[in-house]
């Protein structure tokens, strides 16, 4: 068969790229190992581990619920049902997915990709056999895998990656996390709400590194509560599989001297993502990998062979869904001749723990790091009516101006529900908003969006429910 | 005291700012020192002294936006310190040299430069061919880089590559012209850079008019560059009646600026002819079916094609394309077809490939599904780009003869009019007989092709319009 556009990868990247090129008028085709289109987002990422995280949540309000006067006892965990409710919410998005491949005549071929030279491919389809595919234009967007570094390396079904981990094999008694980072955190706080004593090892001196230091401290209090232990300036140095668990060696800082040898039910390896670059014949052509393993492109997604793009994971950090999509919705417009480029200034990123923790455009790290001068906001959600009437004012928002503009550069968030919040600083950052422009702006009341507009109040002195006279 | 200004960069970089001041007063630079860390849109930079001696100040700091030609440190300058140059007042004309030169692309045209960044490798490359007849001490240094420059353009990537690596979240460049994405895509669409744009808005923001504005003055201003007048301003045309504004469209715009600069670079003439194709239309006509039956169109523009493929073959010439910069004409050895395709969105171009290796049925066949393309818009980049001469036939709407603008780079375009039954005086047999004449307009870049050249072309085009099986010899 021959395509305009091909798509190697169906994640929300890739499947995103070929609903557009069809959407243009371009013949298009996708090529994936899964049934339907979906990726690690929808089969074992995002999709599956917030359906497990709202329940979570839903498991701390009820038992939260005593101190405001419902007592529902101790709630029972079904553990298939859960599980069958996750799968369920899979399949009702990839199944989606798999409908708007058909309504758009895209040729969807289930199996696994060879590049045979910069207008070819062959694919082994999953049903066997093989199909050939002469294409225009190809897309890579071949995503990532969980990075097992081989120290921790152990074949054993209970020493886990995320896509085990997702599986809910059981509930653990003792569980170890291995990575503070979002993954670590989000699962792990899954399995301590489950009922898990959790405990997460974390390299560097705090959890989350690179976000900014007040949004994880105020997270640190809550998972310090909810974790058996965090162990920071701590490493695994060595794991045996015994009969009775998995024993892991400590070492570090962070670890007390009676701790250095523990053992755990299971194990959790969530210590990063790399890029799926070992794509079968990309030497054939003239793209190009780089050291760390990404495919090397252009503002414009192109790789160095003219007939070659690559988008998401696969090009780099942050390896997120929404960076992915938009890459490669610019690729195709690209592929369709227009002069468009990726050039957006916020990224947003969300951990979706409890509280969670959003931010877009620069960070005040990030900032400190290139010694930029800027104005910083603060609100805590201790002054927020909304927050308060939820029994949340673990919160903050932050908002990031540049000094002489006042324009918002940044928005940090910490608090519950901050990943829904954090698309108004998307906004706000992508249109060059000014703190005015966010004062300005009425706010429903009383909602969590007020702290956006009460923070650009504070960067005047004259938020109204925080008192802090202008330096 | 000598001043030491900011040289000229390179093409379209104006201004940069200054991450590092690499001397401070009592220090003593030589000749080709880097002395400032300069960063532009283009690229991080490190900028050498043109001047050597004792620096006894330095007019700039870390975060000044400087511009060409203003002055970054003065330099007393001392013969010991600076051996090679003569008399001050050589090392004076050294200074103000690059910045009377116009053009950045003329061999004195500003102090070499290192910096490498996205677009390095291609600054580079127009570095290298920097022309000059007799290579002077600065086009010398670019083309053989010295040691200290060397490393100096070693420590520079290292900087640039945090840069380069947009995609990655580390570096997320925040420039932040407050201009909202809707109008940062129209500028990069209509080629603006759009934090040269000044806004109109409260506070400096940038409207969609004032990025439309600031193209309609950089269009001006090529214009001037390249010697022609000034679009005089419009009259108010709504004091005569009713008047509807249109924006133009990016195919419409593209058209305009592409065939205004083909027009200013081109001297073009336009050669003539008419083809007796009488015969050829019986042929069309009886082959035209088996033509279909393949799923192909047998049309006049198909067999033009075919024609001109071949006699592209026989002239090499009009199969060429003249880099300026480099004094060379560019022979190509492969023939790619370009026919223009009138389409709702604009004229559109695309290529037929390697068209002297193909027959007449399969350039029939390929050219029907790329017209089809071209209206559905289906066309991508790809086949709109390597032609090497196009064909314009607007015989399908009528009118006899035009004159067709060349399609740079290229150097020739055929233009077509309607086919017209005209009684030909028939020297045997004394009298007129109706024939079916084409009338043929072929436009040419008189800079590498003579006039006579150009009625040899025409000539053979039209003799093989008329006795077809001259292709197959």
């Amino acid at each position: 068969m021959s395509t305009q556009v091909v798509v190697v990868g169906g994640g929300p990247g890739g499947y995103a790229a070929a609903f557009l090129a069809a959407d243009l008028g371009l013949s298009a085709a996708i090529v994936d190992p899964e049934v339907n289109p979906g990726g690690v987002c929808v089969y074992r990422g995002c999709i599956p581990s917030k359906t497990l995280l709202h329940v979570a949540k839903l498991l701390d309000e009820s038992r939260h619920a005593k101190a405001w006067g419902i007592d529902f006892g101790e709630p029972k965990v079904d553990l298939a049902r859960l599980r069958e409710f996750k799968n369920s919410v899979v399949k009702r998005l990839t199944s989606g997915t798999g409908q708007l491949v058909k309504v758009r005549k895209i040729q969807y071929i289930q199996g696994l990709a060879e590049i045979l030279d910069p207008h070819t491919l062959k694919v082994a389809k999953t049903a066997g056999g093989e199909e050939t595919i002469r294409f225009d234009h190809a897309i890579l967007a071949t995503g990532s895998v969980p990075a097992i570094p081989p120290s921790l390396k152990l074949d054993d079904p209970r020493v886990m990656d995320s896509t085990a981990a997702l599986d809910l094999p059981d509930i653990p008694k003792s569980l170890l996390v291995v990575g503070g980072g979002y993954i670590g955190l989000e699962l792990g706080s899954v399995y301590a709400t489950l009922g898990s004593a959790v405990t997460v090892v974390e390299m560097t001196p705090g959890l989350l590194p690179g976000v900014d230091r007040d949004l994880v401290d105020i997270l640190a209090k809550r998972v310090n509560q909810a974790m058996k232990a965090v162990l920071l300036n701590a490493r695994v140095v060595e794991m045996k599989a015994e009969a009775n668990g998995i024993k892991v060696s400590f070492e570090g800082g962070g670890v007390k001297d009676g701790a250095r040898e523990q053992t755990f039910d299971r194990v959790l390896v969530a210590v990063g993502r790399r890029p799926n670059s070992k794509i079968p014949g990309l030497d054939r052509t003239r793209a190009v990998v780089n050291e760390r393993g990404f495919i090397v492109v252009d503002e414009q997604m192109r790789t160095d062979e003219p007939s070659i793009f690559a988008i998401g994971d696969v090009v780099g950090e942050p390896m997120l869904a929404h960076k992915a999509s938009h890459e490669g919705r610019v690729a195709v417009e690209v592929i369709s001749g227009e002069n468009v480029a990726f050039e957006a200034r916020a990224i947003p990123a969300v951990v979706f723990t409890d509280p969670e923790i959003a931010w877009c455009g620069l960070t005040e790290a990030r900032a400190n790091v290139e010694g930029r001068k800027v104005s910083i906001a603060k609100f805590p959600w201790g002054a927020s009516g909304r927050a308060i009437t939820l029994d949340r004012v673990d919160g903050l928002t932050k908002l990031i101006f540049d000094p002489e503009t006042e324009r918002v550069l940044g928005v940090g968030l910490v608090g519950a529900g901050a990943g829904e919040l954090i698309a108004e600083g998307v906004l706000a950052v992508e249109m060059g908003a000014s703190a005015t422009d966010l004062k300005l702006s009425i706010h429903p009341h009383p909602t969590l969006t007020e702290t956006m507009m009460e923070s650009a109040e504070v960067f005047f002195g004259q938020a109204t429910h925080v008192f802090r006279p202008r330096r | 005291m000598i001043d030491f200004r900011l040289p000229e960069l390179g093409e379209n970089v104006e201004t940069g700012d200054v991450l590092r001041v690499l001397v401070k007063p009592g220090d003593s630079v030589q000749k080709d020192q880097p002395v400032l860390e300069l960063e532009t849109d283009k690229a991080t930079i490190e900028v050498p002294s043109s001047v050597a001696g004792r620096v006894t100040e330095v007019k700039v700091k870390a975060g000044d936006k400087v511009k060409v030609g203003q002055a970054i440190l003065s330099v007393d300058g001392e013969p010991s310190a600076a051996p090679t140059q003569p008399s001050s007042g050589g090392s004076r004309s050294e200074v103000t040299e690059p910045l009377t030169t116009g053009s950045p692309r003329s061999s004195s045209g500003g102090a070499p430069v290192s910096g490498v960044a996205p677009g390095a490798s291609s600054m580079a490359k127009a570095v290298g061919n920097a022309p000059g007849p007799e290579p002077n001490e600065a086009t010398r240094r670019m083309i053989e880089p010295d040691k200290a420059a060397t490393t100096a353009r070693e420590k520079v990537v290292d900087i640039s590559r945090g840069a380069r690596a947009a995609v990655e979240p580390q570096a997320p460049d925040l420039p932040m012209s407050p201009a909202a994405p809707s109008v940062r895509r129209m500028a990069r669409e209509l080629g603006v850079n759009i934090d040269q744009v000044s806004g109109t808005g409260p506070d400096g923001r940038i409207s969609i008019e004032d990025v439309k504005a600031h193209a309609k003055r950089l269009l001006t201003n090529a214009a001037d560059r390249a010697g022609t007048t000034v679009a005089e301003p419009l009259p108010d045309f709504s004091r005569w009646g009713e008047i509807d504004r249109q924006p133009m469209r990016p195919v419409r715009r593209k058209t305009a600026e592409h065939l205004s600069a083909a027009w200013q670079a081109i001297p073009h003439v336009t050669q003539h002819g008419m083809a007796d194709i009488t015969a050829l239309e019986e042929l069309r006509k009886r082959y035209g079916k088996q033509v279909e039956s393949a799923g192909g169109q047998l049309t006049v523009t198909s067999i033009a094609v075919k024609v001109v493929a071949a006699a592209l073959k026989q002239f090499p010439q009009f199969n060429s394309s003249v880099d300026v910069a480099a004094d060379e004409i560019i022979y190509k050895k492969y023939v790619n077809i370009g026919v223009a395709v009138d389409t709702d969105r604009g004229l559109l171009v695309p290529v037929i490939r390697n068209a002297d290796t193909k027959s007449i049925t399969e350039i029939s066949i390929e050219l029907a599904q790329l017209a089809e393309k071209a209206r559905n818009r289906k066309l991508t980049l790809d086949e709109m780009q390597g032609g090497t001469f196009s064909i314009s036939n607007l015989g399908g709407i009528g009118g006899s003869l035009f004159t067709p603008i060349v399609n740079l780079p290229e150097v020739a375009i055929l233009g077509i009019s309607r086919a017209r039954m005209e009684p030909v005086y028939d020297k045997d047999s004394g009298g007129f007989e109706a024939r079916l004449l084409l009338p043929l307009s072929l436009s040419y870049d008189h800079r590498v092709i003579d006039g006579a050249d150009g009625v040899r072309f025409v000539r053979w085009l039209t003799e093989a319009f008329e006795q077809p099986f001259v292709l197959a010899l």
